[in-house]
Protein backbone atom coordinates (compact mmCIF):
# COMPACT_ATOMS: atom_id res chain seq x y z
CA UNK A 1 0.00 0.00 0.00
CA UNK A 2 0.79 3.50 -0.67
CA UNK A 3 1.53 6.25 1.54
CA UNK A 4 -1.39 7.98 3.13
CA UNK A 5 -2.83 10.85 2.28
CA UNK A 6 -3.36 12.47 5.30
CA UNK A 7 -7.32 13.56 5.17
CA UNK A 8 -8.27 11.60 1.94
CA UNK A 9 -11.04 9.07 1.87
CA UNK A 10 -12.23 8.78 -1.67
CA UNK A 11 -15.63 10.22 -2.77
CA UNK A 12 -15.82 7.36 -5.83
CA UNK A 13 -15.31 4.43 -3.87
CA UNK A 14 -17.80 1.54 -4.89
CA UNK A 15 -17.36 -1.99 -5.68
CA UNK A 16 -16.18 -2.54 -9.75
CA UNK A 17 -14.57 -5.40 -9.94
CA UNK A 18 -14.41 -4.63 -14.15
CA UNK A 19 -12.26 -1.86 -13.09
CA UNK A 20 -8.21 -2.18 -13.55
CA UNK A 21 -5.67 -1.14 -11.14
CA UNK A 22 -5.53 2.88 -11.16
CA UNK A 23 -8.45 3.61 -12.99
CA UNK A 24 -11.75 5.56 -12.14
CA UNK A 25 -15.07 5.27 -14.12
CA UNK A 26 -16.15 7.57 -16.59
CA UNK A 27 -19.99 8.56 -18.05
CA UNK A 28 -18.71 10.86 -20.72
CA UNK A 29 -16.09 10.00 -23.57
CA UNK A 30 -13.01 12.29 -23.11
CA UNK A 31 -11.05 12.91 -26.61
CA UNK A 32 -6.96 12.55 -26.45
CA UNK A 33 -5.19 12.81 -29.58
CA UNK A 34 -1.85 14.02 -30.17
CA UNK A 35 -2.63 16.21 -32.93
CA UNK A 36 -5.99 17.97 -34.82
CA UNK A 37 -8.13 15.45 -36.00
CA UNK A 38 -7.19 14.32 -39.37
CA UNK A 39 -9.88 14.88 -42.13
CA UNK A 40 -10.76 11.70 -43.86
CA UNK A 41 -13.26 11.51 -46.79
CA UNK A 42 -15.28 8.58 -47.50
CA UNK A 43 -14.35 9.25 -51.10
CA UNK A 44 -10.64 8.51 -50.15
CA UNK A 45 -11.11 6.00 -47.05
CA UNK A 46 -9.21 2.95 -47.62
CA UNK A 47 -7.69 0.35 -44.84
CA UNK A 48 -4.94 -1.47 -46.11
CA UNK A 49 -3.47 -4.96 -44.50
CA UNK A 50 -0.04 -5.20 -45.88
CA UNK A 51 2.01 -8.77 -44.86
CA UNK A 52 5.75 -9.32 -44.06
CA UNK A 53 6.23 -10.18 -47.63
CA UNK A 54 5.13 -7.24 -49.23
CA UNK A 55 1.93 -8.51 -50.35
CA UNK A 56 -1.20 -5.93 -49.83
CA UNK A 57 -4.93 -6.56 -49.10
CA UNK A 58 -6.99 -3.55 -49.81
CA UNK A 59 -10.51 -2.40 -48.93
CA UNK A 60 -11.97 0.68 -50.14
CA UNK A 61 -15.08 2.14 -47.89
CA UNK A 62 -17.73 0.17 -49.64
CA UNK A 63 -15.96 -2.71 -49.76
CA UNK A 64 -15.45 -2.81 -45.79
CA UNK A 65 -19.03 -2.02 -45.30
CA UNK A 66 -19.88 -5.21 -47.31
CA UNK A 67 -17.73 -6.82 -45.36
CA UNK A 68 -19.73 -8.54 -42.17
CA UNK A 69 -20.08 -6.49 -39.32
CA UNK A 70 -20.29 -7.16 -35.26
CA UNK A 71 -22.07 -5.25 -32.77
CA UNK A 72 -19.94 -5.67 -29.65
CA UNK A 73 -20.18 -4.13 -25.83
CA UNK A 74 -17.07 -3.61 -23.94
CA UNK A 75 -15.25 -1.85 -21.19
CA UNK A 76 -12.64 0.42 -22.56
CA UNK A 77 -9.45 1.67 -20.06
CA UNK A 78 -7.43 4.75 -21.00
CA UNK A 79 -4.22 4.97 -19.59
CA UNK A 80 -4.93 8.36 -18.35
CA UNK A 81 -6.65 6.57 -15.36
CA UNK A 82 -10.42 6.47 -17.04
CA UNK A 83 -12.63 3.45 -17.55
CA UNK A 84 -16.19 2.97 -18.99
CA UNK A 85 -18.07 0.50 -19.06
CA UNK A 86 -20.46 -1.36 -21.18
CA UNK A 87 -19.62 0.36 -24.31
CA UNK A 88 -21.59 -0.42 -27.40
CA UNK A 89 -19.63 -0.31 -30.70
CA UNK A 90 -20.18 -1.58 -34.35
CA UNK A 91 -17.32 -3.10 -36.43
CA UNK A 92 -15.80 -5.49 -39.04
CA UNK A 93 -13.79 -8.37 -36.85
CA UNK A 94 -10.03 -8.64 -37.81
CA UNK A 95 -10.67 -12.10 -38.01
CA UNK A 96 -12.67 -11.10 -40.91
CA UNK A 97 -10.48 -9.04 -42.67
CA UNK A 98 -7.69 -11.43 -41.97
CA UNK A 99 -9.72 -14.15 -43.23
CA UNK A 100 -7.28 -14.98 -46.52
CA UNK A 101 -4.19 -13.28 -45.91
CA UNK A 102 -1.32 -15.48 -45.62
CA UNK A 103 1.33 -14.40 -43.01
CA UNK A 104 4.02 -15.83 -40.59
CA UNK A 105 4.43 -12.63 -39.07
CA UNK A 106 3.96 -12.16 -35.05
CA UNK A 107 3.37 -8.19 -34.64
CA UNK A 108 1.48 -5.93 -36.10
CA UNK A 109 1.86 -1.98 -36.78
CA UNK A 110 -1.78 -0.27 -36.91
CA UNK A 111 -0.99 3.01 -38.67
CA UNK A 112 -3.27 5.76 -39.18
CA UNK A 113 -4.59 8.85 -41.17
CA UNK A 114 -2.58 11.96 -39.66
CA UNK A 115 0.72 9.50 -39.23
CA UNK A 116 -0.30 8.06 -35.77
CA UNK A 117 0.91 4.61 -35.03
CA UNK A 118 0.90 1.87 -32.66
CA UNK A 119 2.10 -1.54 -32.31
CA UNK A 120 1.27 -4.68 -30.79
CA UNK A 121 1.66 -8.66 -31.14
CA UNK A 122 -0.39 -10.16 -33.98
CA UNK A 123 -2.17 -12.37 -31.68
CA UNK A 124 -3.49 -9.29 -29.75
CA UNK A 125 -5.85 -9.03 -33.15
CA UNK A 126 -7.62 -12.10 -33.72
CA UNK A 127 -9.92 -15.03 -32.09
CA UNK A 128 -12.87 -12.52 -31.65
CA UNK A 129 -10.02 -9.52 -29.49
CA UNK A 130 -10.21 -6.68 -31.96
CA UNK A 131 -12.46 -4.86 -34.79
CA UNK A 132 -12.35 -2.27 -37.41
CA UNK A 133 -15.24 0.08 -35.26
CA UNK A 134 -17.52 2.24 -37.37
CA UNK A 135 -20.29 3.27 -34.99
CA UNK A 136 -20.18 4.09 -31.31
CA UNK A 137 -23.63 3.99 -29.55
CA UNK A 138 -25.62 3.26 -32.36
CA UNK A 139 -23.96 6.50 -34.20
CA UNK A 140 -21.22 6.61 -36.63
CA UNK A 141 -18.23 7.51 -35.43
CA UNK A 142 -17.56 11.15 -34.68
CA UNK A 143 -14.10 11.88 -36.09
CA UNK A 144 -12.64 13.09 -32.90
CA UNK A 145 -12.92 9.50 -31.10
CA UNK A 146 -11.61 8.29 -34.35
CA UNK A 147 -14.54 8.69 -37.19
CA UNK A 148 -14.84 7.12 -40.01
CA UNK A 149 -13.42 3.95 -38.62
CA UNK A 150 -10.64 3.23 -35.61
CA UNK A 151 -9.24 0.14 -34.44
CA UNK A 152 -10.72 -1.25 -31.39
CA UNK A 153 -8.87 -3.52 -28.89
CA UNK A 154 -10.57 -3.69 -25.41
CA UNK A 155 -7.75 -5.91 -23.44
CA UNK A 156 -5.51 -2.99 -23.89
CA UNK A 157 -5.34 0.36 -22.95
CA UNK A 158 -7.15 2.14 -25.29
CA UNK A 159 -4.05 3.92 -27.02
CA UNK A 160 -3.62 0.69 -28.71
CA UNK A 161 -6.88 1.27 -30.85
CA UNK A 162 -5.76 4.06 -33.15
CA UNK A 163 -8.20 6.59 -34.27
CA UNK A 164 -8.63 7.23 -38.06
CA UNK A 165 -6.96 3.66 -38.51
CA UNK A 166 -6.31 3.05 -42.33
CA UNK A 167 -4.00 0.27 -42.03
CA UNK A 168 -2.06 -2.55 -40.52
CA UNK A 169 1.19 -3.73 -41.77
CA UNK A 170 2.12 -7.17 -40.17
CA UNK A 171 5.84 -7.58 -39.12
CA UNK A 172 8.09 -10.13 -38.36
CA UNK A 173 9.64 -7.94 -35.38
CA UNK A 174 7.77 -5.97 -33.06
CA UNK A 175 8.30 -1.83 -33.84
CA UNK A 176 7.49 0.43 -31.34
CA UNK A 177 4.52 2.87 -32.12
CA UNK A 178 3.88 6.74 -31.31
CA UNK A 179 3.47 6.31 -28.22
CA UNK A 180 5.39 3.37 -27.65
CA UNK A 181 8.73 5.50 -28.38
CA UNK A 182 8.01 8.17 -26.17
CA UNK A 183 7.72 6.46 -22.93
CA UNK A 184 4.34 4.15 -23.09
CA UNK A 185 4.53 0.29 -22.29
CA UNK A 186 4.73 -1.46 -25.14
CA UNK A 187 2.29 -4.42 -24.42
CA UNK A 188 -0.25 -1.77 -22.56
CA UNK A 189 -2.01 -4.69 -20.46
CA UNK A 190 -4.28 -2.39 -18.16
CA UNK A 191 -4.70 -5.53 -15.61
CA UNK A 192 -1.30 -5.33 -14.97
CA UNK A 193 -1.11 -2.17 -14.98
CA UNK A 194 1.66 -1.16 -17.58
CA UNK A 195 1.12 2.46 -18.47
CA UNK A 196 4.92 3.23 -18.71
CA UNK A 197 8.24 1.90 -19.95
CA UNK A 198 9.27 -0.31 -17.08
CA UNK A 199 5.73 -1.44 -15.57
CA UNK B 1 19.35 16.73 -17.03
CA UNK B 2 16.09 16.71 -18.88
CA UNK B 3 16.53 14.66 -21.42
CA UNK B 4 16.25 11.55 -20.08
CA UNK B 5 13.02 12.84 -19.31
CA UNK B 6 11.20 9.51 -20.93
CA UNK B 7 14.08 6.73 -19.73
CA UNK B 8 13.65 3.93 -17.45
CA UNK B 9 11.30 2.99 -14.81
CA UNK B 10 8.79 5.84 -13.26
CA UNK B 11 9.04 4.90 -9.74
CA UNK B 12 6.88 5.94 -7.50
CA UNK B 13 7.95 9.07 -4.70
CA UNK B 14 7.19 10.28 -2.21
CA UNK B 15 7.11 14.13 -2.49
CA UNK B 16 7.05 16.55 0.00
CA UNK B 17 4.58 19.77 0.31
CA UNK B 18 6.44 23.27 0.67
CA UNK B 19 4.20 25.43 -0.03
CA UNK B 20 0.88 26.09 -1.44
CA UNK B 21 -0.13 29.32 -3.66
CA UNK B 22 -3.32 30.00 -4.52
CA UNK B 23 -3.72 31.23 -8.21
CA UNK B 24 -7.73 32.15 -8.55
CA UNK B 25 -10.37 30.98 -5.98
CA UNK B 26 -11.02 27.67 -7.49
CA UNK B 27 -7.21 27.16 -8.43
CA UNK B 28 -4.06 26.30 -6.39
CA UNK B 29 -0.16 25.80 -6.96
CA UNK B 30 1.24 23.03 -5.04
CA UNK B 31 5.12 23.52 -4.34
CA UNK B 32 6.60 19.94 -4.24
CA UNK B 33 10.46 18.78 -3.15
CA UNK B 34 10.91 15.42 -4.61
CA UNK B 35 14.05 13.48 -3.85
CA UNK B 36 15.40 11.75 -6.90
CA UNK B 37 13.00 13.90 -9.31
CA UNK B 38 14.91 12.99 -12.49
CA UNK B 39 14.21 16.43 -14.40
CA UNK B 40 11.64 17.19 -16.93
CA UNK B 41 10.40 19.03 -19.83
CA UNK B 42 8.14 21.95 -19.79
CA UNK B 43 4.67 19.84 -21.35
CA UNK B 44 5.62 17.18 -19.29
CA UNK B 45 2.91 15.87 -16.49
CA UNK B 46 2.97 13.56 -13.44
CA UNK B 47 0.83 10.86 -12.08
CA UNK B 48 -0.60 11.50 -8.56
CA UNK B 49 -1.31 8.94 -6.32
CA UNK B 50 -4.04 9.27 -2.85
CA UNK B 51 -4.56 6.50 -0.78
CA UNK B 52 -6.65 6.20 2.33
CA UNK B 53 -6.10 5.33 5.48
CA UNK B 54 -8.11 1.73 4.47
CA UNK B 55 -6.08 1.42 1.17
CA UNK B 56 -8.14 2.57 -0.97
CA UNK B 57 -6.35 4.77 -4.00
CA UNK B 58 -6.77 6.74 -7.03
CA UNK B 59 -4.98 8.30 -9.74
CA UNK B 60 -4.77 11.52 -11.79
CA UNK B 61 -2.80 13.21 -13.83
CA UNK B 62 -1.26 17.07 -13.45
CA UNK B 63 0.37 18.59 -15.90
CA UNK B 64 3.62 20.35 -14.13
CA UNK B 65 3.78 24.33 -14.01
CA UNK B 66 7.42 24.88 -13.38
CA UNK B 67 10.22 25.26 -15.40
CA UNK B 68 12.84 22.39 -14.40
CA UNK B 69 14.65 23.55 -11.01
CA UNK B 70 16.41 20.61 -9.30
CA UNK B 71 14.35 18.64 -7.02
CA UNK B 72 11.66 21.40 -6.89
CA UNK B 73 8.41 20.40 -8.66
CA UNK B 74 4.71 23.01 -9.20
CA UNK B 75 1.46 21.99 -10.16
CA UNK B 76 -1.29 23.96 -10.81
CA UNK B 77 -4.38 22.57 -9.59
CA UNK B 78 -8.20 23.40 -11.26
CA UNK B 79 -10.58 22.33 -8.77
CA UNK B 80 -13.69 20.70 -10.46
CA UNK B 81 -16.30 20.32 -7.79
CA UNK B 82 -17.70 17.00 -8.56
CA UNK B 83 -14.00 15.88 -8.02
CA UNK B 84 -12.81 13.52 -6.20
CA UNK B 85 -8.59 14.23 -6.01
CA UNK B 86 -8.77 17.62 -7.14
CA UNK B 87 -10.84 18.81 -4.21
CA UNK B 88 -8.54 17.23 -1.43
CA UNK B 89 -5.87 18.69 -3.42
CA UNK B 90 -6.97 22.27 -3.31
CA UNK B 91 -7.99 22.26 -0.08
CA UNK B 92 -7.02 20.11 2.41
CA UNK B 93 -3.15 19.26 1.61
CA UNK B 94 -1.56 21.66 3.84
CA UNK B 95 2.48 22.36 3.68
CA UNK B 96 4.48 19.22 5.46
CA UNK B 97 2.55 16.29 3.89
CA UNK B 98 3.31 13.61 1.44
CA UNK B 99 2.51 13.31 -2.02
CA UNK B 100 2.81 10.51 -3.93
CA UNK B 101 3.76 10.86 -7.44
CA UNK B 102 5.57 9.80 -10.20
CA UNK B 103 6.81 11.07 -14.05
CA UNK B 104 7.88 12.74 -15.53
CA UNK B 105 5.57 11.32 -18.09
CA UNK B 106 4.92 12.22 -22.02
CA UNK B 107 7.48 13.08 -24.64
CA UNK B 108 5.40 14.88 -27.40
CA UNK B 109 3.72 17.71 -25.82
CA UNK B 110 6.95 19.29 -24.82
CA UNK B 111 9.61 22.33 -25.82
CA UNK B 112 12.84 22.13 -26.17
CA UNK B 113 14.55 25.33 -25.14
CA UNK B 114 17.14 24.88 -28.02
CA UNK B 115 14.62 24.97 -29.82
CA UNK B 116 14.57 28.28 -31.82
CA UNK B 117 11.59 27.52 -34.25
CA UNK B 118 8.63 30.75 -33.30
CA UNK B 119 6.22 28.85 -31.02
CA UNK B 120 2.59 29.70 -30.70
CA UNK B 121 0.79 28.53 -27.20
CA UNK B 122 -2.81 28.08 -27.20
CA UNK B 123 -4.62 28.11 -23.89
CA UNK B 124 -8.25 27.21 -22.81
CA UNK B 125 -8.37 27.59 -19.15
CA UNK B 126 -6.23 25.50 -17.10
CA UNK B 127 -4.65 24.38 -20.10
CA UNK B 128 -2.24 27.06 -19.57
CA UNK B 129 -0.63 25.03 -17.03
CA UNK B 130 1.97 22.96 -19.17
CA UNK B 131 2.24 26.02 -21.90
CA UNK B 132 3.26 27.99 -18.66
CA UNK B 133 5.95 25.97 -17.86
CA UNK B 134 6.96 26.47 -21.61
CA UNK B 135 7.35 30.47 -20.81
CA UNK B 136 8.96 30.34 -17.57
CA UNK B 137 11.88 27.58 -19.23
CA UNK B 138 12.33 30.00 -21.88
CA UNK B 139 12.38 33.10 -19.25
CA UNK B 140 15.09 30.69 -17.32
CA UNK B 141 17.35 29.79 -20.22
CA UNK B 142 17.17 33.68 -21.41
CA UNK B 143 16.18 32.02 -24.86
CA UNK B 144 15.60 34.02 -27.41
CA UNK B 145 13.00 32.00 -29.39
CA UNK B 146 10.14 34.19 -30.12
CA UNK B 147 6.72 33.03 -28.37
CA UNK B 148 2.94 34.09 -28.93
CA UNK B 149 0.60 32.63 -25.96
CA UNK B 150 -3.13 33.08 -26.41
CA UNK B 151 -4.80 32.11 -23.43
CA UNK B 152 -8.35 32.10 -23.37
CA UNK B 153 -10.36 32.14 -20.16
CA UNK B 154 -14.32 33.36 -19.24
CA UNK B 155 -13.45 36.41 -17.18
CA UNK B 156 -10.13 38.20 -15.64
CA UNK B 157 -11.07 36.36 -12.25
CA UNK B 158 -10.18 32.92 -14.00
CA UNK B 159 -6.52 33.87 -15.13
CA UNK B 160 -3.63 32.21 -13.68
CA UNK B 161 -0.44 33.49 -13.61
CA UNK B 162 -1.68 37.28 -14.39
CA UNK B 163 1.12 38.86 -13.11
CA UNK B 164 4.02 37.26 -14.03
CA UNK B 165 2.53 36.30 -17.39
CA UNK B 166 1.99 40.32 -17.56
CA UNK B 167 5.71 40.86 -15.99
CA UNK B 168 7.52 38.64 -18.48
CA UNK B 169 5.76 39.98 -21.65
CA UNK B 170 6.46 43.55 -20.72
CA UNK B 171 10.87 43.35 -20.68
CA UNK B 172 10.98 40.95 -23.55
CA UNK B 173 9.51 41.78 -27.32
CA UNK B 174 9.95 38.01 -28.33
CA UNK B 175 7.23 36.94 -25.78
CA UNK B 176 3.68 38.38 -26.57
CA UNK B 177 0.25 37.66 -24.95
CA UNK B 178 -3.11 38.09 -25.56
CA UNK B 179 -5.79 37.45 -23.39
CA UNK B 180 -9.04 36.19 -25.02
CA UNK B 181 -11.98 36.73 -22.75
CA UNK B 182 -15.30 34.25 -23.61
CA UNK B 183 -17.35 35.56 -20.96
CA UNK B 184 -16.84 39.26 -19.99
CA UNK B 185 -13.43 41.60 -19.91
CA UNK B 186 -11.62 43.37 -17.25
CA UNK B 187 -13.53 47.07 -16.31
CA UNK B 188 -12.29 49.68 -19.16
CA UNK B 189 -11.96 46.79 -21.78
CA UNK B 190 -12.86 47.44 -25.40
CA UNK B 191 -11.39 44.36 -27.05
CA UNK B 192 -13.39 41.78 -28.21
CA UNK B 193 -15.86 39.18 -25.94
CA UNK B 194 -16.07 36.10 -27.06
CA UNK B 195 -14.70 32.35 -28.26
CA UNK B 196 -11.45 32.76 -30.19
CA UNK B 197 -12.84 32.97 -33.96
CA UNK B 198 -10.91 32.20 -36.92
CA UNK B 199 -10.43 36.13 -37.63
CA UNK B 200 -8.79 36.83 -34.09
CA UNK B 201 -6.85 33.54 -34.17
CA UNK B 202 -5.32 34.51 -37.59
CA UNK B 203 -4.62 38.14 -35.94
CA UNK B 204 -3.22 36.49 -32.53
CA UNK B 205 -1.23 33.44 -34.31
CA UNK B 206 2.21 33.32 -36.30
CA UNK B 207 1.33 33.30 -39.53
CA UNK B 208 1.62 30.05 -41.52
CA UNK B 209 4.90 30.69 -43.23
CA UNK B 210 6.45 31.44 -40.27
CA UNK B 211 6.01 27.45 -39.48
CA UNK B 212 5.58 28.42 -35.84
CA UNK B 213 5.53 24.94 -33.76
CA UNK B 214 1.56 25.33 -32.02
CA UNK B 215 0.87 23.47 -28.95
CA UNK B 216 -2.82 23.62 -28.33
CA UNK B 217 -4.20 22.65 -24.67
CA UNK B 218 -7.45 23.41 -23.28
CA UNK B 219 -11.05 21.29 -23.08
CA UNK B 220 -11.34 19.04 -26.13
CA UNK B 221 -13.90 21.65 -27.58
CA UNK B 222 -11.40 24.12 -27.32
CA UNK B 223 -8.93 21.99 -28.66
CA UNK B 224 -10.98 20.75 -31.24
CA UNK B 225 -11.74 24.18 -32.52
CA UNK B 226 -8.26 26.05 -32.44
CA UNK B 227 -6.76 22.94 -33.62
CA UNK B 228 -8.88 22.72 -36.74
CA UNK B 229 -8.76 26.85 -37.07
CA UNK B 230 -5.09 26.57 -37.36
CA UNK B 231 -5.09 23.69 -40.27
CA UNK B 232 -7.57 25.86 -41.63
CA UNK B 233 -5.55 28.33 -41.89
CA UNK B 234 -2.63 26.62 -43.41
CA UNK B 235 -0.75 25.11 -40.58
CA UNK B 236 0.98 21.94 -40.86
CA UNK B 237 -0.89 19.75 -39.25
CA UNK B 238 2.27 17.89 -38.20
CA UNK B 239 3.23 20.83 -36.43
CA UNK B 240 -0.05 21.38 -34.29
CA UNK B 241 0.30 19.48 -31.34
CA UNK B 242 -2.70 18.75 -28.63
CA UNK B 243 -3.43 17.68 -25.36
CA UNK B 244 -6.96 17.62 -23.99
CA UNK B 245 -8.16 18.40 -20.16
CA UNK B 246 -11.32 16.40 -20.19
CA UNK B 247 -13.71 17.08 -17.30
CA UNK B 248 -12.79 13.77 -15.72
CA UNK B 249 -9.86 14.78 -14.67
CA UNK B 250 -11.41 14.88 -11.68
Amino acid sequence: MGTVSRGFGGRRRRHAPELPPGQYLVEDFPVLSAGPTPRVDLGDWEFTIATETGERHRWDWAAFRALPAESVTVDIHCVTKWSKLGTGWEGVSLDTLMDGVETSAGFALAESYGGYTTNLPLEDLLDGKAWVAFRFDGEDLAPEHGGPARLLVPHLYFWKSAKWVRGIRLLDSDEPGFWESLGYHDYGDPWREQRYWGD
Amino acid sequence: MARAAVLGRLIWRVARVAAVRDETPTARTLVLDVDGWPGHLPGQHVDVRLTAADGYSTQRSYSIASAPDGTRLELTVQRLDDGEVSPYLTQVLRPGDPLELRGPIGGWFVWHPEDATPVLLAAGGSGVVPLMAMVRTRVAHASPTPVRLIYSTRTPDTVLYRDELRQAAAGDPQLRVDLVYTRGGPAGWSGPVGRLDASRLATLAWPPGAAPGCFVCGPTGFVEAVANLLVDQGHDPQRIRTERFGPSGG
